[in-house]
């Protein structure tokens, strides 16, 4: 069934397809925030409970959606990798890593940026908030995990294994979480309802989430290119490659 | 067993082929290793190794160290997983224990005396074992007086000798040996070397690594694994 | 030679090695009084405010308590080489290692719940809150163990993994300090808490079918 992917086990052919790849992601994540961003910020109407305050969404939201989905493809090429053994899976999962965990950070600020307007503090105990730093430590221990080892393919499997129980987890830790902050409500105001979002303001929202996927392709397909040539340094293929490079860069300085 | 003559063949490890013609036509096939290939720190130790093991054969791996014997033992017995190829025990039913593996780590704990240890290894491998038998075996490794001293406070080379008392608790068909003369005194060596010898004759098949050259009334087998940058 | 039964020869040697080794399993137990006692000095002895921090400090201090003895669970084994004779022999890994962690729970959990009770009476808890606090340890922390174990058993070829075991551990300990400690507050309140141990007990029965087989899969990656 999944045949047409076996090639790309190979580190040759998967840094073909991140060649091949990167463009398309380059140019979604250039137009989508570029028209995402300036659309949200400067044309959008502004929120008549919020003011302009409000306009942090279309940073937070797709930051906070996507560093969940971005942990779950973590995972996934984890478990590629603990399936087929194959080496590409895990260093993607290990490219992928510092991204979702740079994204949730964002959301994580974005948040709190977000709360000293509309609560009057930056730091709140909210269930949404508490997830996402939940998240955050989850990311941050499985890059140390990876960090620990020296031999890579043992740091990729444990990693992989950890990256597992934790998406196992996730739902759980949301659950409890949200569980847990109504329980616990009275000391808190809750985050405004769900009102339906005027589509002025829903059409930026969607194309910067598009330009956060395009911008988080982008960067894991750079750090996956980078992997696969440290790790690879020695192969004829990596060898030649950066040679013809490197001749490239002195005719061009000639 | 043809032990006058004495075959040493030394292949280089790639090729490491038994050629079948040297071999006595009764022995059977132990255990089969096919293209097996290892990297460490994406560093490749070794490619596509074929051997077989069997019966009756005494193998001496060899190689300077950082080669990869003890990566490829690690291999044949089970404890990791080649990155290519495969290995295959021949298991026919009457064989409840395949083998015997001693690596470097003894498998002793330190709190739990010489008999406690061998006969806790032997129970989890389905065996009992009665206290009486065990004393009389470490007897027999020179090891009378300190049966029941904790592993922990005995000296290097006697922990070895209890860890090689347990080729004598199972009916395996072969023993994987890493470095089994490790600290030992020269009598300990000649003892196992001729435990070794006796296995063989008997039917076994031994693998082992050792530094020094081996003192068998039999022939031995010599692969060697060259290092690889 | 006669038969005997592998799995109990395990679980009687860990036991024997947990008795001779005594005075470890009391350090994590000790460090878990000491930890609660540190709470009533830094935020003052009013029954009421212990009472309402009670559970919660508890499960913390069951938490920290777990992850410092936990470091040890495979870690001599792993040195000398048993974890290798045992996954050569015949028994699964998994079996094996699953009987480990359980003889572990004996040894480090047991006297906890035992002298819960001396907790109790420490944050002033009502007898309604002291049965859930048992109930809910008694559920929750197999389920420390067992998911624990998986992490353990990944580190445990590191030199210094003990941090670092904490920090793997730590966010996926959170979903059960939530549900036992609510357990514990709904007792207060003398309100029902089933809900909260049968999601907990949920978790557990979950736990037990698949981590034997993640900690073993760990394990062989440990000794790759």
């Amino acid at each position: 069934m999944f045949t047409w992917l076996h090639p790309y086990a190979k580190t040759e052919r998967a840094y073909a397809l991140c060649n091949t790849l990167l463009p398309y992601f380059l140019v979604t994540a250039i137009v989508g925030l570029v028209v995402g961003i300036i659309w949200g910020l400067l044309f959008a109407p502004s929120d008549y409970q919020q003011g302009d305050s409000f306009r942090i969404i279309y940073i937070h939201v797709p930051s906070a959606i996507l560093s969940m989905s971005t942990y779950v493809a973590m995972a996934a090429a984890g478990f590629v990798g603990l399936v087929w053994q194959w080496k590409t899976a895990y260093m993607s999962m290990m490219a992928i890593a510092p991204v979702g965990a740079i994204l949730t950070f964002i959301s994580l600020f974005t948040g709190a940026a977000w709360g000293k307007p509309m609560w009057g503090t930056w730091w709140i105990w909210d269930a949404r908030l508490t997830s996402q730093l939940i998240l955050f430590f989850l990311y941050l221990g499985i890059m140390a995990l990876y960090a620990a080892f020296s031999d890579k393919t043992q740091a990729g499997k444990s990693a992989a294994i950890m990256a597992l129980v934790g998406v196992i987890n996730i739902p759980i830790i949301h659950f409890s979480v949200e569980w847990w902050n109504t329980l616990h409500q009275g000391a808190t105001i809750t985050k405004f309802g769900q009102p339906s979002i005027a589509s002025s303001m829903l059409w930026p929202l969607l194309i910067s989430i598009a330009g956060f996927i395009g911008l988080i392709g982008t960067l894991t397909l750079m750090n996956l290119k980078n992997q696969i040539l440290r790790r690879e340094i020695n192969r004829p293929w990596v060898t030649e490659l950066l040679t013809t490079k490197e001749m490239n860069v002195n005719k061009e300085a000639n | 067993m043809n032990s006058e003559t004495h075959l040493a063949e030394e292949l280089p490890a790639n090729q490491a082929t038994i050629d079948i013609n040297t071999l006595p036509q009764n022995n059977r096939v132990l255990l089969s290793a096919q293209g097996i290939s290892c990297q460490k720190q994406d560093r490749i130790l070794f490619e596509d190794i074929s051997l077989t093991v069997a019966s009756g054969e005494l193998i001496h791996l060899q190689g300077t160290n950082g080669a990869g014997k003890t990566s490829l033992i690690r291999i044949l017995v089970g404890l990791s997983t080649p990155d290519t190829g495969s290995v295959s025990l021949t298991n026919s039913s009457l064989d409840n224990y395949p083998l015997i593996y001693l690596g470097h780590k003894l498998g002793l704990n330190r709190h739990l005396s010489s008999v406690e240890n061998l006969q806790f290894w032997a129970n989890m491998h389905g065996v009992s074992i009665s206290t009486d038998e065990l004393y009389a075996l470490l007897a027999r490794f020179n090891l009378v007086g300190l049966e029941d001293v904790p592993s922990g406070e005995l000296s290097a080379g006697q922990q070895r000798r209890v860890s090689l008392a347990r080729t004598q608790l199972l009916p395996a068909n072969i023993w994987i040996l890493d470095e089994p003369y490790t600290s030992l005194d020269t009598q300990g060596v000649s003892f196992i070397q001729n435990l070794i010898d006796e296995f063989v004759e008997g039917g076994g098949a031994v693998l082992m690594t050792s530094h020094q050259s081996l003192q068998s009334r039999l022939p031995v087998k010599n692969i060697t694994l060259e290092y690889r940058l | 030679m006669s038969r005997t039964s592998p799995l109990f020869s395990i679980m009687r040697r860990d036991l024997v090695l947990a008795f001779r080794q005594k005075n470890e399993l009391l350090q994590p137990l000790l460090f878990f009084v000491m930890v609660i006692t540190l709470f009533p000095l830094g935020i003052g002895p009013g029954p009421e405010t212990l009472q309402k921090i009670g559970p919660g400090v508890i499960w913390v201090a069951a938490i920290l308590s777990a992850l410092l003895g936990m470091d040890k669970l495979f870690r001599d084994d792993f040195n000398d080489g048993s974890l290798e004779q045992l996954q050569l022999s015949n028994i699964s890994l998994a079996w094996g290692m699953f009987i480990k962690v359980f003889v572990h729970w004996c040894g480090a959990f047991l006297p906890l719940l035992l002298i819960s009770p001396l907790l109790a009476l420490f944050l002033n808890l009502t007898p309604p809150m002291y049965w859930a606090l048992i109930f809910t340890l008694a559920l929750g922390t197999p389920l420390l163990s067992l998911v624990g174990a998986i992490a353990v058993a990944l580190t445990v070829g590191l030199q210094r993994g003990g941090v670092l075991l904490s920090l793997l551990l730590i966010p996926v300990f959170i979903p059960l300090l939530i549900f036992a400690t609510s357990a514990v507050d709904s007792a207060a309140m003398g309100l029902n808490y089933l809900p909260q141990l049968a999601i907990i007990g949920a978790m557990l029965c979950f736990a037990i079918a698949i981590t034997p087989f993640a900690m073993s899969y760990a394990i062989r990656v440990s000794h790759h």
